[in-house]
C-alpha cells in the first residue's frame, strides 16, 4: 500500500487532561472541549489518549495500530518509553477503539489501517512526541515542587531526580501538579538524537510473549461473555449464490442446537457450543442457489488476463523512448510470468462475537481497519456509528485477511436475528474457501540488450485485479494502481528507457484483497526474475550484473554486496545446488537476499538457507526486524513451493492444510539476518522478507537447474532429471 | 462425564462425541488451546493426554475419560514445560503466538519422553505444527535450549 499523505494528521497536537478517570495524567490527542464535556464517564480510550500516567506510576499506552503477531505492541510502547523515560516493560497496552481522528495512520491517508508494513514510519514520531511532552510536563511538575529550574531536572525510568541526583519523585507523585501546567505543543519538544537513545535501536523482549507461552493471550475466538451462544457459518461456495433451503428438523435433532439462521449469503447455525452448531450445520443439507458465477474457472481466468494483457494499460512510468530501444537492442527478451491466487490463512480461523440491541452494537473480534469497520455495521444495523464499538483483540495471524470486513459481515447479518451475544466462527475450509484473495497477476516484461549485455529497455506491464480500485477508489488515477505497481515503477536499477503499465483486469466470481507484501510481493518476482534472465542472455554473473546497475543507489549496493558475502557467492556447490539472488527497494527498506537450494531428482525443491542484509534505516527493535525477515521469507517459501487458490465450477477447489500447503518446521530453511547500521529514517519490515524470498528461490533453482521459473507454485514435474 | 484436566476433576454434561478442544474451550473455558483446522492438520489443538501429545479437535471426550490431560495453562508445573516456556520467552519466539501454545505442548510431549533430541528428532515430533508467521528456527533453537537446561 502506497503512502498517501494527509496534511491534517501531519502535524499532531496532544492534550493533556487531569481529574479525570480517578486523575492521574493523561496525555492525548488533541479534542474539541465538547466532546469531553459530554462523556463523562469516558474510559481512557474514549479520551482519545496515547498515555496515561496512574498515581500508582503505571503508564497505559492506546496503540493506535493493532498487533497481527508483527510486534508493534512492543515497537510501539517502545517508542513511547524512550522519550517517557519509563522502563518498556512496565507499559500496560490497550487496544484503541475505532476513531481516525484520533487513531488514524498517517501513512494510510489517515484512515485507521493496519496495513502495508506502515506503523513505524507513520508513529515513528508522534509515539515520541507524546512521550515527550509527558516527560516535560513532570520534570516541569517536580521542578515545582522543588521550586528549581526544570532543565537542572532529569527524568529517568519513572522518576524525576533533581541536579543533586538526591532528591527524586516518582511520576505517580507528580501526576497531579503536571496536569495542572499549561502544556507543551507537541512540535515545541526536542526529541533524543540517534547517540542519545537508550531504547530505540536495541534488542528488547517482547512484552506481550509471556502471555502468548502461557495460554494467556486473548484473541477474538478466546471472547467469552455470559450468555454466549456459538455458531458455525456456512457461506454460499460460489460467490453470490444464496442458500435456498435446509433440513431443519434434522439440525434442530443436534443436541445443543438453538436457532437456525439464513441470510441473503450463508446459513448459520447456533447452539450452546461450538461442537453443537458445527454438527448442526453439518447436518443441514443446505441446497444453494449458486448463481451467476457457478461456470467460473481457472480457463476463463487465465485467458481473460492473457487476452487483456496485449493491450496496453495505464501509464505508471515511461522515461526515455522503450519502443526504439527495444527496436534497436542486440538482444530482445520477452516473458510472461504469472503468480496464483493465494489465500491468507492466518491460524486463527476468521470469527466475531457480535451482540446487537435497540442501543447499540458490540463487535468483539480481530480488526485491521477499525473505522471502516464501525461505518460499515452502522450501516448494516441502521445504528449511529457513535453506537457501535468496535473491540479489537490480538490477531491470531491476518496477512491482510483481516483488512476486509466480510468475516464482520456475515456475524453481524447473524446477530441481527440472534437475541444477545454470538460468536460466529468459520470452518478451516470456510476460511480457505471464502478468501479475499492475492491477486492472480499475469505480466508482460519486454526486455532490450545492447551488444554488451548492458540493459537498454525495460517495458513492464503488470496485469491484474486492482484492489486500490475497489478499496481506495480515489488512489486509483490514469488507470494505474499505485500499489499495483509498487516494486515496478521504480526498480532499484538505473535503465535510461523504461516503461511501466498496469492494466486492470477483474476476474469474474473471485474476490481480490492485498496480501503480505502487497504490492512489491508480487512485482519484486517479475522485476528480479526478468533482470535474472537478463544476465543469463548476457552471459554474466547475476549478482555482478545487478551491481553494475546499482551505480546511483549506494544503500542497495552495500545490501547486496553483504549478502553476497555472507551468503559466499560464487563458492563451489554439489550438483542441483544454486543460489539465486534479489534485491529490491520496497516499504521504505533495502533488503537483499541470497537463498540456497537443493532440487531432488524428482524435482523437489528444497531451500537450506536464506541470507538477508537489510537497511531500514533507524530501527526501534531489532530483534523484531530479524523475526520478521525470518518469518516473512517462510510466509513467501511456502507460497513459492505449494501457494494456489483455484477455482473450477465457481467454487475454490483447496479447503485445509492438506489441499493448501504450509511449509512446515522439517522444510523451514535457516535464515540468517543482519542488519546495515543506517541513520536514515525508519523503513517498514513486516512484509520485506516475504516479497525478496521469491526470486531469490526461484532464481536459485535456475543456477541448480537451468529452468526457469515463470509460474508459481514451482511445479516439482517440471524440474525433473 | 469426568474429564481431569490439569490434575483438577470437571464434571462435563457433553455428547461422547464431542471433541476434546470444544470441551476443554467452550465448557472448561480454558483458551490457551486453540481451534486452528478441525482435522489435525496443524497442531494448534494439542494437548497431552498420559503425557503424549494428542490433537484435541479430533480427538472424542470419550476417549478422554479416565486419563489425565495437560493444557498449556499448567505445563509451567512440569520442568520441561517450564524450562520451555522459558526459552521460548528469551528467544522471543512467537510472533502471532496463536500456534505456540500447540508448539509448546508438542515440544513438552517430545522433552517428556526425549530429553535430548536431535534436528531429526525435533522434526517428526513438530512437523505436525504449523506456524504461518514461520518463526520455525527459533522454535527449534528454543527446544535445544530448554533441553540443556532440563
Amino acid at each position: 500500500m502506497s503512502a498517501i499523505n494527509s496534511p491534517a494528521l501531519d502535524r499532531r497536537q496532544f492534550l493533556k487532561l487531569g481529574g479525570m478517570l480517578g486523575g492521574g495524567l493523561i496525555v492525548g490527542l488533541q479534542l474539541p472541549a465538547q466532546v469531553l464535556a459530554a462523556q463523562p464517564e469516558a474510559s481512557l480510550t474514549d479520551l482519545g489518549a496515547f498515555i496515561r500516567i496512574g498515581h500508582d506510576n503505571q503508564v497505559t499506552l492506546v496503540m493506535p495500530m493493532a498487533e497481527v503477531g508483527q510486534g508493534v505492541y512492543m515497537a510501539q510502547s517502545m517508542l513511547l518509553a524512550e522519550e517517557l523515560e519509563v522502563d518498556v516493560d512496565t507499559v500496560k497496552v490497550l487496544a484503541s477503539p475505532a476513531n481516525a481522528a484520533l487513531y488514524g495512520n498517517p501513512a494510510i491517508g489517515g484512515y485507521q489501517v493496519t496495513g502495508g508494513s506502515t506503523t513505524i514510519r507513520a508513529f515513528w514520531t508522534p509515539l515520541r512526541q507524546a512521550g515527550a511532552v509527558a516527560r516535560t510536563l513532570l520534570i516541569a511538575a517536580a521542578a515545582q515542587v522543588w521550586k528549581v529550574d526544570p532543565a537542572s531536572c532529569k527524568a529517568s525510568s519513572g522518576y524525576v531526580y533533581d541536579a543533586s541526583g538526591q532528591r527524586k519523585l516518582s511520576y505517580g507523585e507528580l501526576v497531579d501538579v503536571a496536569a495542572g501546567l499549561p502544556q507543551p505543543a507537541a512540535d515545541s519538544v526536542v526529541l533524543k538524537t540517534r547517540e542519545q537513545m537508550t531504547l530505540l535501536g536495541k534488542p528488547h523482549h517482547r512484552i506481550d510473549t509471556p502471555d502468548k507461552v502461557r495460554g494467556k493471550a486473548q484473541y477474538g475466538i478466546d471472547f467469552q461473555t455470559a450468555n454466549l451462544k456459538h455458531a458455525a457459518i456456512a457461506v454460499c461456495p460460489v460467490l453470490g449464490g444464496k442458500p435456498v433451503a435446509v433440513d431443519e428438523a434434522a439440525i434442530k435433532a443436534v443436541r445443543g442446537v438453538q436457532q437456525v439462521v439464513l441470510t441473503d449469503e450463508a446459513v448459520a447455525v447456533v447452539a450452546d457450543n461450538t461442537w453443537a452448531a458445527m454438527k448442526g450445520l453439518r447436518a443441514a443439507s443446505i441446497q444453494w442457489d449458486f448463481g451467476d458465477n457457478a461456470s467460473v474457472g481457472m480457463e476463463e481466468v487465465v485467458q481473460q488476463l492473457d487476452s487483456e494483457s496485449q493491450q496496453s494499460g495505464g501509464l505508471a512510468r515511461n522515461d526515455g523512448d522503450v519502443e526504439k530501444a527495444l527496436a534497436s537492442a542486440t538482444t530482445r527478451l520477452e516473458a510472461v510470468y504469472q503468480l496464483p491466487f493465494l489465500s491468507h490463512a492466518p491460524m486463527e480461523p476468521m470469527n466475531y462475537t457480535v451482540e446487537i440491541t435497540d442501543k447499540r452494537c458490540d463487535v468483539w473480534g480481530g480488526c485491521q481497519t477499525l473505522t471502516l469497520a464501525q461505518a460499515t455495521v452502522a450501516q448494516l444495523t441502521g445504528l449511529p456509528p457513535e453506537s457501535v464499538f468496535i473491540n479489537n483483540f490480538l490477531m491470531g495471524g491476518a496477512f491482510g485477511r483481516r483488512l476486509e470486513l466480510d468475516g464482520m459481515i456475515h456475524a453481524v447479518k447473524v446477530a441481527k436475528q440472534v437475541q444477545g451475544p454470538v460468536k460466529v466462527i468459520w470452518s478451516r475450509e470456510e476460511d480457505i474457501q471464502h478468501g479475499f484473495y492475492r491477486p492472480y497477476y499475469y505480466d508482460r516484461l519486454w526486455g532490450g540488450l545492447d551488444a554488451e549485455g548492458k540493459p537498454v529497455a525495460w517495458f513492464h506491464r503488470v496485469s491484474g485485479s486492482s484492489i486500490m480500485a475497489r478499496a481506495f477508489p480515489g488512489a486509483f488515477v490514469n488507470g494505474v494502481d499505485p500499489d499495483g505497481v509498487e516494486g515496478a515503477k521504480e526498480p532499484p536499477y538505473e535503465f535510461d528507457n523504461i516503461r511501466v503499465e498496469f492494466r486492470r483486469v477483474e476476474p469474474r466470481g473471485v474476490l481480490t484483497s492485498w496480501w503480505r507484501g502487497v504490492g512489491p510481493t508480487h512485482n519484486v518476482f517479475m522485476v528480479e526474475s526478468f533482470i535474472d534472465e537478463m544476465a543469463a542472455a548476457a552471459k554474466q554473473d547475476p549478482a555482478s550484473y545487478r551491481l553494475a546497475l546499482l551505480g546511483n543507489n549506494p544503500r542497495a549496493r552495500q545490501v547486496l554486496e553483504l549478502a553476497l558475502k555472507q551468503a559466499g557467492w560464487g563458492k563451489q556447490l554439489p550438483e542441483r545446488h544454486g543460489l539465486g539472488v534479489s534485491v529490491q527497494f520496497a516499504f521504505g527498506s533495502y533488503l537483499a537476499m541470497v537463498a540456497e537450494v537443493a532440487v531432488s531428482e524428482q524435482g523437489a525443491v528444497r531451500c537450506q538457507r536464506i541470507h538477508a542484509v537489510i537497511d531500514c534505516g533507524l530501527t526501534v527493535n531489532p530483534d523484531t526486524v530479524k523475526a520478521q525477515i525470518e518469518g516473512g521469507a517462510v510466509f513467501g517459501l511456502t507460497a513459492a513451493l505449494y501457494g494456489a487458490i483455484t477455482v473450477k465450477d465457481g467454487q475454490v477447489q483447496q479447503s485445509n492444510f492438506d489441499t493448501y500447503q504450509p511449509v512446515r518446521m522439517y522444510e523451514a530453511p535457516l535464515v540468517d539476518v543482519h542488519i546495515v547500521d543506517s541513520l536514515e529514517a525508519p523503513g517498514g519490515v513486516g512484509e520485506t522478507g516475504t516479497a525478496a524470498v521469491f526470486p531469490a528461490i526461484t532464481n536459485a533453482v535456475f543456477a541448480a537447474t537451468g529452468k526457469r521459473i515463470r509460474t508459481l507454485p514451482i511445479n516439482p514435474s517440471e524440474l525433473k532429471v | 462425564m469426568q474429564l481431569q484436566i490439569n490434575g483438577k476433576p470437571y464434571d462435563l454434561d457433553v455428547d461422547d462425541d464431542m471433541p476434546l478442544l470444544w470441551a476443554i474451550r467452550d465448557i472448561v473455558g480454558l483458551t490457551g488451546t486453540k481451534f486452528g483446522c478441525g482435522k489435525a492438520l496443524c497442531g494448534a489443538c494439542t494437548v497431552m493426554l498420559n503425557n503424549q501429545a494428542i490433537r484435541s479437535c479430533l480427538t472424542p471426550v470419550s476417549v478422554a475419560k479416565g486419563g489425565s490431560i495437560t493444557t498449556i495453562e499448567s505445563i509451567d508445573a512440569l520442568p520441561q514445560g517450564k524450562a520451555l516456556q522459558q526459552a521460548w520467552v528469551e528467544l522471543d519466539v512467537p510472533q502471532c503466538g496463536y500456534c505456540q501454545s500447540g508448539q509448546l505442548m508438542s515440544a513438552t510431549a517430545l522433552l517428556l519422553s526425549n530429553a535430548h533430541p536431535t534436528d531429526a528428532d525435533i522434526d517428526g515430533a513438530m512437523s505436525g505444527n504449523v506456524c504461518r508467521c514461520g518463526t520455525y528456527q527459533r522454535i527449534r533453537q528454543a527446544i535445544k535450549n530448554a533441553a540443556q537446561e532440563v
